[in-house]
C-alpha cells in the first residue's frame, strides 16, 4: 500500500493556481535539440508500470467496475423485457403513469450505472495504470514561409491569366450576370410557403348576431348567467370551437362589473368607433383575449383592481377604463368587441372588432 | 525520475498480434497511412480542466444525435387532428394534433420512450450550458486571439444555431407550454419592420397557428440545423486540430511548443471516460429529474395558458428582454414600428453576439498586437477583457433573471413591477459597475503577483532579529509557480494620438477621432501593474497608481500601475 503512493512532492506549500506535481517531462529529460522533431514520448515509456503491486490492485478495481457495467447492461435489457408500459399490454385497470415511471426508473438506473461504471473504470485506468507523462510538440507559425506564399501567388496568378478571366472582362461580367437570377431562384421558390397576409390580420370571424359561447362548454350565455361582479369568462364565436386559426384571433373575455364601476370613454379613430359604453350589456364588457404585445392569451384578472394581466410578459390592462395599458411592454389597449343581445336574450357580437386584434405588425398603421 | 525514461531492452519489442498486423497492412496498402496516422496518434493534447468544457458540448451533441434519431422513429410531425384514446386516461376523448398524440405515445406506450425523451431534452440543455461555459473560458483566457479568430466566429454561429435548434425542438410536441412559446415567436416575427408579417405568414403557411409549422420545424430541427451544426463542429475541430490547442501558462510552456499528453493512448482513454461520464450524468438526470412532462400541459390551444410559463433556459434572455421593455411603439405614415418587440428581439442578442464577434478584432486594433498567441492569458492579466466579460455576464444574467420575474416575485414576495423596475435600472448600471470593479480586482491580483515575484511566498514564520526587529520569512517561487505567475504579457503601448513622430507628422493611425478613440482604448488595454526591479527587497506591495502617477500610500513600491505610452529613457 505504502511505497511510492504519494506523488505530491513534500516541499513547500503550493501557490493557488499553479500546477501541482510536475509529471515526468520525457522529452525534456531526453533533451531534444531545438528545431528537431521531439522523440516519441510513448515509444520511450516502459511497458510495465513502476509499481506492479499497485497496478494489480487497480486492475482488480477496474475489472470489477467493468463487470458491474456488464451486469447493469444486462439489467437494462431485463428491465426492457420485464417491465411493461402502456400500449394495451398492461393488465386492465393498471395505472399507466406508475408503470411508465417504474420502467423509467429501472431502465434509467441500470443504464446510468453501466455508463458511470464504464467511465470510472476508464479514468482509473488512465490515471493509475499508465505513467503520468508530459510530452512536447513543436509549434510553428501558421503563416507560410515567404517563398511558399510567393510560389502560390505566382501559380494562382498564372492560372488566372491562362484562363483569360483577368483579360476578358466581358466573359467575367456575363458569367456573373448568368449566376445572378439563379441565386434568386431559391428565394422565389419559397414564395408559395404561405399566402400573402392581405387584410386577414384585420378581421376575425366575429360578425353581427354571432353568439358568444363558453370556451370548453360551447354554451350560449344570457347576461344573467354572468351576474357576479368581478367574474371573468372566456367566450368564443359559436361553431368555431375546433378552428384554432379562428380562435387564435377571436378569443374574447367577458368581465362583469358592479353598477357604476365600468367607465369606458368613447374613442374614435376617424369615423370608426373603437371603444364605448354603448358596446357593453348590463355592465358586461367584451375585450379581445389576445395580448397586443406578442399574442399570448391574457388570462389573469384581479377583481379588486380590475387589472387584466398577461402571464407571458406581464402587460397589464385596466379593464374598467377601456383596457388601457398600465404596465408592461404592450403598447395598445385590448380591442373591445361590440356586444348586444339577440332576440332570444343571448349575448352576441354587434359586429367584428373595429381594429386589428393581437400583436402589432408593420402594415397595421 | 530520469531513470524512468531510459528504455529497457525488453520493453522495446512489443508484439502486435499477427491478425491486427494483417489488417493494418491491408489498410496501409490502400491508404498509405503508417506515417500520417502515427503522427495523429502522437498528437499532443494539453491538459486542463477547462479544456473539457467544449468536449461536454461535443459529447452532448453526439448523444442528441443518437437519441434524436430514435425519437424520430416514433414521432409524427403532423398537426392533423386526432381524438385521443391512448393509455393516458386523463386526456381520453380530447382532440389533439398527431404531434402531441405521438409524443404521448412515446412517453407512455413505448418502452424507454420517456427515458430517451428526457435524455434528449436534458442533453439539449447541457449542450447549451457547455457551449456557454466553453465560450466564456475561451473569452476570459484570450484563446480567441490570432490565429484562432475564425474558430471563435464559428463558435458564435454554433451557439446561435443551438438556440434555434432548441426552440424548434421543444416546440415540436405541440403541447400547451411550447405552443405559448411559438405564439410569442410568431408575434415577434410580426414585429419585424417591413417584412415581418410576410415572414410570419410564409413560415406558418398562413394565419397563426395553421397546420404547417410543426412539419416545417421538424425538417429544420432534424435535418437542416443539425446538418449545419455537424458541418461547423467538424470545421471547428479540424481547425483546432490543425492550429494545435492553446495551453495554459506554466514552466516550459512557450509560444513555440505544445505540452501535454499524446492522443494514443492517453487522450483516447480520457475522452472515452468523459463521454461515459456525460452520458451517465444525463441518464441520471433523465431518471430522477423530470423534464417537460407534456402530458400535464395538455394539447395546444391558443386561448389557454398557465402562469409562470418559462422557456428552456437558453431562451430566458429573450423572454426577459421582452418583459423588461417599456411600451414603446411608433406609428407613422400608416405603419407601425413595434419597438417593444423589436428591441428585445434584436438588441440584447445583437450586443452579445456582435460584440463577441467583433471583440478579437477590436482588441487587435486597440493594442496593435498582430502576433500569434498560443499561451492563454490568466484573466487577471487582461483587465479590460475580463471586465468586459464580467459586464457581459451581468447584462445576460439580469435579462435572464428578469425572464423569470414572476417566479422571483412569487418566491421572494417582491411586487412584480418592482422587480421589473429594478431590472430596468440594473441592466444599465450593473454591467458598467461590474466592469470597473472587475478591472480593479484584476489589477489588485496583478499587484499580488508582483509581490510574489519580488518577495516570494510568505511561509508563516516570523523571526525576531537580535535587534528586536520582527521580519516575516518568505521563500522564492518555485520554477513551476514562477512559470504561471510570471506569464503576463502586456501589449506594447501605441504612440499617443495626434503626436508627431520622428518624421514630424502624426502616424496615420493616430489622427483624428479614430486616432483619439484608439488612444483611449490603448491606454485602457495597457494599464498594468509592473513589478519593480527589486528595490530594497522589503517593499510592502503598495503601488503607484494610474497613468497620472499619483502615489497611493507610502513605502517602497514593489509594483506600479502603468498605462499609456511609456516614456523612453
Amino acid at each position: 500500500m505504502s511505497e511510492n503512493e504519494t506523488e505530491e512532492p513534500s516541499g513547500p506549500r503550493r501557490v493557488i493556481g499553479t500546477p501541482s506535481s510536475a509529471p515526468a517531462a520525457l522529452d525534456r529529460v531526453a533533451g531534444a535539440p531545438a528545431g528537431s522533431e521531439p522523440p516519441d514520448a510513448v515509444a520511450l515509456l516502459p511497458v510495465n508500470p513502476e509499481n506492479m503491486v499497485r497496478a494489480k490492485r487497480y486492475e482488480r478495481v477496474i475489472a470489477a467496475l467493468f463487470v458491474l457495467a456488464a451486469l447493469a447492461g444486462c439489467g437494462f435489457i431485463a428491465a426492457y423485457v420485464g417491465l411493461e408500459v402502456g400500449g394495451g399490454r398492461l393488465p386492465h385497470g393498471a395505472n399507466v403513469v406508475d408503470a411508465t415511471f417504474r420502467s423509467n426508473l429501472a431502465l434509467g438506473l441500470s443504464l446510468a450505472i453501466a455508463l458511470l461504471a464504464l467511465g470510472t473504470g476508464s479514468i482509473l485506468w488512465v490515471r493509475h495504470l499508465t505513467p503520468n507523462i508530459e510530452t512536447v510538440e513543436h509549434r510553428h507559425d501558421m503563416r507560410s514561409p515567404k517563398e511558399d506564399r510567393a510560389k502560390f501567388e505566382q501559380f494562382f496568378a498564372k492560372g488566372a491569366a491562362v484562363s483569360q478571366v483577368t483579360r476578358r472582362p466581358l466573359l467575367r461580367r456575363t458569367m456573373l450576370l448568368a449566376t445572378a437570377p439563379l441565386a434568386l431562384a431559391p428565394l422565389v421558390l419559397l414564395r408559395d410557403l404561405g399566402p400573402l397576409p392581405g387584410t386577414s390580420l384585420r378581421h376575425t370571424v366575429w360578425r353581427k348576431g354571432l353568439r358568444m359561447v363558453t370556451y370548453g362548454g360551447n354554451r350560449p350565455l344570457r347576461p344573467a348567467d354572468i351576474s357576479t361582479p368581478g367574474e371573468m369568462i372566456t367566450v368564443i364565436p359559436e361553431g368555431y370551437q375546433d378552428n384554432l386559426d379562428a380562435l387564435a384571433k377571436a378569443g374574447v373575455i367577458l368581465i362583469k362589473f358592479a353598477p357604476g364601476e365600468l367607465d369606458i370613454p368613447t374613442v374614435y379613430n376617424g369615423s370608426t368607433q373603437l371603444y364605448g359604453m354603448n358596446w357593453t350589456v348590463d355592465n358586461i364588457v367584451a375585450y379581445s383575449k389576445i395580448c397586443t404585445h406578442v399574442g399570448c392569451p391574457v388570462a389573469l384578472y384581479e377583481q379588486t383592481t380590475h387589472h387584466i394581466l398577461c402571464p407571458c410578459h406581464q402587460s397589464t390592462f385596466d379593464a374598467a377604463h377601456g383596457a388601457n395599458v398600465i404596465f408592461g411592454p404592450a403598447a395598445r389597449p385590448l380591442p373591445q368587441l361590440p356586444m348586444t343581445v339577440d332576440s332570444d336574450g343571448y349575448l352576441v357580437a354587434a359586429s367584428d372588432f373595429t381594429q386589428p386584434v393581437g400583436p402589432s405588425f408593420w402594415e397595421r398603421g | 525520475m530520469s531513470q524512468d525514461v531510459i528504455p529497457r531492452r525488453s520493453d522495446d519489442t512489443v508484439r502486435i498480434p499477427s491478425r491486427l498486423r494483417g489488417a493494418g497492412g491491408w489498410l496501409d496498402d490502400r491508404f498509405h497511412g503508417a506515417r500520417g496516422v502515427r503522427v495523429l496518434m502522437r498528437k499532443v493534447f494539453p491538459d486542463h480542466w477547462s479544456f473539457m468544457l467544449g468536449e461536454i458540448a461535443l459529447w452532448s451533441f453526439v448523444i442528441l444525435l443518437l437519441t434524436g434519431t430514435w425519437l424520430a422513429l416514433f414521432f409524427v410531425p403532423s398537426m392533423g387532428d386526432v381524438v385521443y384514446h391512448g393509455s393516458y386516461a386523463k386526456l381520453d376523448g380530447i382532440t389533439m394534433s398527431q404531434a402531441y398524440e405521438s409524443t404521448l405515445r412515446i412517453s407512455f406506450d413505448i418502452r424507454g420512450g420517456l427515458l430517451i425523451r428526457q435524455i434528449h431534452h436534458w442533453a439539449a440543455d447541457l449542450f447549451m450550458v457547455a457551449i456557454t461555459a466553453h465560450m466564456l473560458r475561451v473569452f476570459f483566457t484570450g484563446a480567441y486571439r490570432k490565429p484562432r479568430e475564425v474558430n471563435w466566429l464559428i463558435g458564435i454561429v454554433l451557439f446561435t444555431l443551438g438556440m434555434l435548434e432548441g426552440l424548434f425542438g421543444y416546440s415540436l410536441p405541440d403541447d400547451q407550454l411550447s405552443g405559448a412559446g411559438l405564439r410569442i415567436f410568431e408575434g415577434v416575427l410580426q414585429g419585424i419592420p417591413i417584412v415581418g408579417t410576410y415572414l410570419a405568414f410564409f413560415l406558418f403557411g398562413g394565419p397563426y397557428p395553421g397546420t404547417s409549422i410543426v412539419p416545417r420545424m421538424y425538417i429544420i430541427h432534424v435535418l437542416l440545423i443539425p446538418g449545419l451544426i455537424l458541418a461547423l463542429v467538424t470545421a471547428h475541430l479540424f481547425i483546432m486540430f490543425h492550429q494545435k490547442h492553446t495551453q495554459m501558462p506554466g514552466k516550459g510552456n512557450t509560444e513555440k511548443n505544445v505540452t501535454g499528453q499524446p492522443f494514443w493512448p492517453y487522450f483516447l482513454l480520457k475522452g472515452q471516460a468523459w463521454f461515459f461520464f456525460i452520458f451517465g450524468a444525463l441518464v441520471v438526470l433523465a431518471t430522477f429529474a423530470q423534464i417537460n412532462p407534456i402530458w400535464l400541459y395538455g394539447p395546444y390551444t391558443p386561448l389557454a395558458i398557465s402562469s409562470a410559463s418559462q422557456p428552456d433556459w437558453y431562451m430566458g434572455l429573450l423572454e426577459g428582454a421582452l418583459r423588461i421593455m417599456p411600451a414603446w411603439e411608433i406609428n407613422f405614415l400608416g405603419h407601425t414600428l413595434s419597438l417593444s418587440v423589436l428591441i428585445p428581439f434584436a438588441v440584447p442578442l445583437g450586443i452579445i453576439f456582435t460584440g463577441a464577434a467583433l471583440w478579437p478584432f477590436f482588441e487587435q486594433w486597440a493594442t496593435g498586437d498582430k502576433s500569434e498567441h498560443h499561451i492563454n492569458d490568466r484573466p487577471r492579466n487582461a483587465p479590460v477583457r475580463t471586465g468586459t466579460g464580467v459586464a457581459a455576464i451581468c447584462f445576460y444574467g439580469i435579462l435572464w433573471a428578469e425572464g423569470a420575474n414572476d417566479v422571483i416575485a412569487y418566491n421572494f414576495q417582491i411586487p412584480l413591477y418592482t422587480i421589473t423596475w429594478i431590472a430596468r435600472i440594473a441592466i444599465i448600471v450593473v454591467p458598467i459597475g461590474a466592469y470597473f470593479v472587475t478591472k480593479r480586482i484584476c489589477l489588485g491580483l496583478q499587484r499580488r503577483d508582483a509581490e510574489l515575484l519580488t518577495h516570494g511566498v510568505e511561509i508563516g514564520i516570523i523571526r525576531q532579529l537580535p535587534s528586536g526587529e520582527f521580519i516575516e520569512e518568505s521563500r522564492p517561487l518555485t520554477d513551476e509557480e514562477r512559470g504561471v505567475v510570471d506569464s503576463k504579457k502586456v501589449p506594447a503601448a501605441l504612440p499617443a494620438p495626434n503626436q508627431p513622430d520622428e518624421n514630424g507628422v502624426p502616424a496615420p493611425g493616430s489622427r483624428g477621432v479614430k486616432g483619439w478613440a484608439r488612444g483611449v482604448a490603448n491606454r485602457a488595454f495597457t494599464e498594468t501593474v509592473v513589478p519593480e526591479a527589486h528595490g530594497n527587497g522589503h517593499g510592502n506591495g503598495h503601488a503607484v497608481e494610474g497613468g497620472e502617477h499619483a502615489a497611493v500610500g507610502g513605502g517602497a513600491g514593489a509594483a506600479r500601475v502603468e498605462s499609456g505610452p511609456r516614456e523612453e529613457h
